[in-house]
């Protein structure tokens, strides 16, 4: 059992270290930051290299529009799938097999594959360059529809049958049945969608240019770029773009672990 | 329809009627996101197959070329170099992450203090943005002066690899991060079905005389199979997709050493605007994720085994 928590702390360290040292190196001159051994707490720590980042770059603008970003998205992605996911695990019509084949089917197929003919698709409708392309492209989720629908299955039908029978329609059912009670699904997806947009790489890598449009992740990346050799500075820069999804996966990590456990998907 | 008392008359006006508003109402709750998922996903992906058969840098016209682009892909050392790395990538990244992500599983598995303690930080680096942890990892792995070498060196190392700087060692740093980095969110699938296996059957095993080898390897295992199943066809997906980590960390690069498939498509399309040659290599791509997803499939039923407990 000692060799179990020997491991297990070790394992700990091991994912945790890169984190301490960034903390650590962001608080550091430039000079100290690979002076060997590692002093892991800085004699004297520069805590104003967390102001002086905000100053290089446009870092707020970045910080604001990932924020916007993740707001939109994130809320359009958990009220559309919502919505569906009623009608896929609850309502019987003609074609639902069929049509919910094919979300799952998209879900196997990398987005990387239809790619271009998106860029092709917002090109044409003006919204290269724009947040609008982002929020149509991440708003309308496969994934979302069936995380909830895997839920809301196991909400009991006798339940919805007896809301039928005292006269509630079904949108009477979504609200003040099926939403109440699925409120741990309803933030499963809400983390998961707002982890997903804040990381988000790619897609504003591919339709954001104006630098007043930049999410924090391209944010960092131009930081990387134009300030490679200061490596405090890109410490702290990185250290606050993880600060918001740290917050909220320790808030609502039960959730999330309870998410990937029933349903395990995403990636 | 399950629902109340069957019509007498299933054919009357008014019993079609009401299956019509039934079929409305379904349709109402699902057009928002339907409406969505199709023109932005459900026609794009239909087109690409389209665009692959064409050559179009995006302004001037599009002109039919057939399987041009795929014949052009023989000659593209690039695009082979790609391939390879790609295949190299999900080659070491699927099977050593799902090994770590078990052991960590079964680890935290046993009746220890603090367990969701260490399923916090294992996970955590899951949800960190790749552009940090790749930039984080980078500086560890600096070669000249980062602490790993560094801490090489101290060990008596005269000549660290120059990681993610080396031809040779560029891709294993990359495995490296990418295993670091996902390994707590499958130890977490694992965790799951490890506490779904009855306890019983444990018990009977020991009844048996099994050892913990024996239990592990004849109950556990075995038990396993259905999440294991899901997990390499998930790890494999995600990891022909690999491209952020990479762009990041090594730009491809030493030379081509870590260009990946979606790298290449990337850059043909983004800044050769060549659109439908790329698009070609993302069809390539694509054909690979389903190939391997089907083969995985008609593989289940050889080894993956559902209870029926």
């Amino acid at each position: 059992m000692a060799l179990t928590y020997i491991l297990l702390i070790a394992l700990a360290l091991i994912m945790l270290l890169p984190f301490i040292w960034m903390f650590s190196a962001s608080l550091k001159l430039d000079k100290d930051v690979f002076r060997f051994p590692i002093a892991w707490i800085p004699q004297n720590p520069q805590w104003s290299n967390y102001q002086t980042i905000w100053t290089r770059i446009p870092f707020l603008t970045f910080f604001y529009n990932s924020l916007k970003l993740t707001a939109i998205i994130t809320f359009l992605q958990v009220a559309t799938s919502s919505f569906a996911a009623y009608a896929f695990a609850k309502l019987e019509f003609r074609g639902r097999n069929i049509l919910f084949l094919a979300y799952i089917a998209s879900i196997a197929v990398p987005w990387q594959v239809y790619m271009i003919p998106q860029f092709i698709l917002m090109r044409e409708l003006g919204l290269v360059d724009n947040h609008m392309s982002l929020i149509l492209l991440q708003a309308f989720t496969a994934f979302g529809v069936f995380l909830l629908r895997q839920f809301f299955i196991s909400v009991p039908n006798e339940l919805l049958d007896a809301a039928r029978i005292d006269g509630l329609s079904e949108y009477g059912i979504y609200f003040r049945i099926m939403l109440p009670m699925s409120k741990p699904a309803l933030a499963t997806l809400t983390i998961f969608s707002a982890v997903f947009v804040w990381n988000d790489f790619m897609g504003p890598l591919i339709y954001l240019h104006s630098e007043s449009l930049k999410t924090i992740q391209l944010g960092l990346r131009m930081f990387i770029q134009q300030y490679s050799a200061d490596y405090s500075l890109i410490m702290a820069a990185s250290l606050v773009s993880v600060i918001p999804v740290a917050i909220l996966f320790l808030a609502f990590q039960r959730y999330f672990v309870e998410g990937i456990g029933t349903s395990g998907i995403k990636g | 329809m399950k629902l109340g008392v069957k019509a007498a008359h299933p054919n009357t006006p008014s019993k079609r009627r009401k299956e019509l508003r039934k079929n409305l109402i379904a349709y109402s709750f699902i057009l928002p996101n339907l409406l969505g998922f199709a023109i932005f996903t459900l026609v794009p992906m239909v087109f690409s197959l389209g665009l692959a058969l064409t050559s179009w840098d995006g302004a001037n016209q599009v002109s039919w070329v057939g399987l041009q682009n795929f014949k052009d892909l023989l000659d593209d050392s690039t695009f082979r170099i790609s391939l390879e790395n790609t295949l190299w990538y999900v080659g070491g990244t699927v099977p050593l992450t799902m090994v770590c992500a078990l052991g960590l599983a079964v680890l935290l598995n046993q009746p220890i203090r603090g367990r969701n303690l260490f399923r916090t930080i294992y996970f955590f680096p899951y949800v960190a943005s790749l552009v940090a942890v790749a930039v984080v990892w980078n500086m560890l792995f600096f070669p000249s002066a980062g602490p790993v070498n560094e801490f090489l060196r101290a060990l008596g190392v005269a000549n660290p690899p120059r990681w993610s700087a080396s031809v040779d060692w560029a891709m294993p740093t990359v495995i490296m991060a990418s295993i670091w980095r996902n390994m707590g969110y499958y130890m977490i699938i694992y965790l799951a079905a490890l506490q779904g296996i009855p306890s019983i059957l444990y018990e009977a095993a020991a009844i048996d005389g099994a050892n913990a080898w024996q239990k592990f390897r004849y109950v556990t295992v075995p038990m396993l199979t259905p999440a294991t199943f899901f997990i390499s066809i998930m790890l494999t997906i995600t990891s022909f997709k690999v491209f952020d980590l990479i762009l990041v960390m090594t730009n491809g690069g030493p030379g081509r050493a870590t260009n990946v498939l979606v790298m290449h498509t990337y850059n043909t399309a983004f800044r050769q605007f060549k659109f439908g040659y790329s698009s070609a290599i993302a069809m390539v791509l694509f054909a690979l994720v389903m190939i391997i997803t089907i083969v995985q499939f008609t593989m289940e039923r050889r080894w993956v085994e559902y209870s029926q407990l």
